[in-house]
């Protein structure tokens, strides 16, 4: 049925949908707008049998998710940003006991300086938690990429991130199609634990694991990791033949046929970066897209075969490893290494864009796309740093220690026009 | 001729063998059929109060819930000495994610179980005094305010004994520990207001809080099948002494635990939805010194010069406890 809705009530009605029987919150921007959705939808019986649990904080949220999956219900909980970051010790522990909780995370940057807005820094800095990491372009995929996750989660008895951009995704309002709920239920059938909390055959879970066997049981998980880039794309596969449109898998290709420069980048400025290819495509420039909608784990082989016949490959990401640069591009990088064989691999730059909600404009990108095809793009480029103002902070700390708080600072000459 | 009635009475102690009661009136323990949790085997010090609270009190828990339950324990000397991989002294359902979640998670299993129709299953949550007056304290009010339906026992053994013997939140004060060290002008815990999880948890008007000792097992066991008649949270405090960490004789837990409530230093009582219901009154009033001076915990007490100040302190604790809670009335 198509609807026209927020992105975030999208995702409550696409998680009902999914019968999860606990679900546990903690309120946080931009997230909350799902949890909101959810709860009503259980207060007023239409999501039965299902216990909605007010907690406490984020690290509760996915505790209670913890023991809740363990005890064999279906699992699912939402958060961002400080609230991903408050849950680390209960995710790397969700991930070991390989508890199937599925988890929205609405991005958003993580602070000093407080900023509620849209950027990646969350779910990059838990990318090693053992969760799978999805991430979604628009709404309706966000919508599928929930049920999908349910049933990519409980076969591989692992948790699963659904990564859809804060703001940009979760308070847009969109036409989404949302299948009927029989459609949803013959997809994913009722979930069937592992390994689970029953009195009648009681099993110790969660035992201390010394030298003799840690590394082992870490390798286990790295191999359902690995099995989890077959089921991801037989998943998305399967799910395109039984609603009619393709949504999540590895990769996602865009007019990559004969692009000299490819474009990497994740999330929803995928909207706006395959207009500007189009544009550009219209003036005869060899350009095309790649998105990468599984990151963790990371496709090597399927971004490899993307990136076959590139001259230039460009990684747009919206996080920034302080001291060191991208994140997806060092993946990205990582794949192009083994290229050797096939011939020399295409250059490689990152872009840091979109920071803490900073809009990445299509004047911006045919400009960066630009300088790409000219070969004029550093390894590694800010997309519209204000360097005047980079430039008057530095002076003020080379002239005082005592200079004030930067933000402020900053604030303070964008108000003043810098006079 | 008619049989003589025989009574057999112990010696050095108040408390009548089971033999000479009822079976009905038996303990857990004095069962052959008792369930055995926790079975022998684990790795915990000779003398350790946390294992004999702990086998009692989740014996009597499953004998209440006619062996369907769920027990989640927080990371520390408990979970660390049954459970060391491929082993397990466990022989009931259980789950142990992390130090500070314990309640949290039991939360999540109360929550998965009502939502499948299991509520015959019931769900006991545990972990050491750091593991729940400290780390595990957002996630266990918050298990409090929000009335779930689990037990949730704290083992107090009055500092971090898994890490090596640090202060916590429920250390006593002029107690030696390694972070708080018998040094200085005043040497050991400093005096402060405390933490007192059991009147913090009645002060959620929870169905259910009570303390306990290892020295009293059959007030132990009395006290966790009162707590399963009960549903929403509940919460027991056990003292369960540390000889590791109160540096005292291995043969001396149960003495140790049972001068505590004598002193009055540790107040055993229960109550229901907010108010006190019953108090176990002091036996055989004994002053703080009795207890103190048996632990290496507090030797630099005893030194030359002793440090009467600081016993006089702690000894006005115990008078207040008493007062407070009424556990002495000079009688007969």
């Amino acid at each position: 049925m198509l609807r026209q809705m927020e992105g975030s009530q999208a995702v409550a009605e696409s998680v009902a949908m999914c019968r999860p029987e606990v679900i546990c919150a903690y309120p946080i921007s931009p997230q909350t707008h799902i949890v909101e959705g959810l709860s009503r939808l259980v207060k007023s019986g239409r999501l039965t049998p299902c216990e909605y649990v007010n907690v406490e904080s984020e690290f509760a949220a996915l505790s209670a998710c913890i023991g809740a999956s363990a005890a064999g219900a279906r699992t699912y909980t939402a958060t961002s940003s400080q609230g991903l970051l408050y849950m680390a010790e209960a995710l790397y522990n969700a991930g070991g006991l390989g508890l199937p909780i599925v988890m929205t995370v609405a991005n958003r940057a993580i602070g000093a300086p407080i900023n509620i807005w849209n950027d990646h820094s969350d779910a990059m800095s838990q990318r090693d938690s053992g969760w799978l990491q999805l991430y979604a372009e628009d709404n309706q995929e966000a919508l599928d990429l929930h049920i999908q996750a349910f049933r990519i989660a409980e076969e591989l008895s692992l948790p699963v991130m659904v990564c859809m951009d804060g703001f940009v995704l979760t308070h847009a309002y969109e036409r989404v199609d949302l299948p009927a709920p029989e459609r949803v239920h013959a997809f994913l059938p009722p979930y069937e634990p592992r390994q689970v909390l029953d009195p009648d055959d009681p099993a110790s879970i969660g035992a201390m694991v010394g030298p003799e066997a840690f590394t082992e049981v870490r390798y286990l998980a790295h191999l359902r990791h690995l099995r989890a880039l077959d089921l991801i794309p037989a998943v998305a596969d399967e799910f395109a033949a039984a609603f009619g449109r393709g949504s999540g898998g590895l990769v996602g290709h865009y007019r990559l046929d004969d692009a000299e420069t490819v474009v990497v980048a994740m999330g929803s400025v995928l909207g706006t970066i395959k207009d500007v290819v189009d544009e550009r495509r219209e003036h005869g420039e060899r350009v095309g897209a790649l998105a990468i909608k599984t990151f963790r784990p990371f496709p090597f082989a399927a971004v490899r075969r993307a990136l076959r016949g590139a001259r230039r490959v460009v990684v747009i990401e919206r996080t920034l490893a302080v001291g060191v640069g991208g994140v997806v591009a060092d993946n990205v990088r990582g794949a192009l290494d083994t290229m050797a064989p096939e011939g020399p691999a295409p250059y490689l730059a990152t872009v840091i864009a979109g920071l803490g909600g900073r809009p990445i404009t299509k004047a911006s990108l045919h400009d960066l796309f630009a300088r790409a095809a000219a070969d004029l793009l550093e390894p590694l480029t800010f997309l519209d740093l204000r360097h005047d103002l980079i430039e008057r902070e530095l002076r003020r700390e080379r002239a005082a220690r005592r200079s004030g708080a930067s933000a402020e600072n900053l604030l303070r000459d964008l108000a003043t026009g810098g006079v | 001729m008619p049989a003589q009635q025989i009574k057999f009475y112990q010696t050095g102690s108040l408390v009548v063998g089971n033999r000479l009661l009822d079976p009905d009136k038996r303990t857990v323990q004095a069962d052959t059929h008792r369930p055995n949790a926790l079975t022998s085997g684990h790795r915990a010090c000779q003398g350790c109060g946390e294992a004999l609270g702990a086998r009692y009190a989740v014996d009597a828990a499953i004998r209440a819930a006619e062996g369907r339950m769920v027990v989640v324990n927080a990371t520390g000397c408990l979970e660390v000495f049954s459970t060391p991989y491929p082993e397990t002294s466990w022989q009931v359902a259980w789950i142990h994610s992390l130090f500070g979640n314990a309640p949290a998670v039991a939360t999540g299993v109360a929550a998965a179980l009502k939502a499948k129709g299991r509520t015959d299953v019931r769900v006991v949550g545990q972990g050491g005094d750091g593991g729940t007056v400290d780390i595990g304290f957002a996630c266990l009010s918050g298990m409090f305010e929000r009335n779930d339906d689990v037990l949730y026992i704290c083992y107090d053994n009055q500092a971090y004994m898994n890490t090596g013997v640090q202060r916590s939140g429920a250390t006593p004060p002029a107690a030696r520990t390694m972070t708080t060290q018998a040094v200085g002008d005043e040497p050991g815990n400093p005096f402060g207001q405390g933490k007192n999880v059991p009147l913090i948890a009645m002060a959620h008007e929870i169905p259910y809080v009570a303390t306990a000792t290892v020295a009293d097992l059959r007030d132990l066991e009395y006290k966790v099948r009162r707590a399963m008649e009960f549903r929403g949270a509940r919460y027991l405090h056990v003292l369960v002494p540390c000889p590791l960490g109160w540096a005292t004789a291995s043969c001396d837990t149960i003495k140790v635990a049972r001068l505590a409530k004598e002193s009055g230093l540790f107040p055993v009582f229960e109550a229901e939805s907010g108010e006190i219901t019953s108090v176990s009154p002091i036996r055989r009033r004994v002053p703080v010194e009795e207890y103190l001076k048996i632990q290496g915990r507090y030797a630099h007490l005893f030194g030359d010069p002793p440090r009467t100040d600081v016993i006089a302190a702690i000894q006005a604790m115990a008078d207040r406890n008493i007062r407070r809670f009424r556990l002495w009335t000079e009688v007969d």
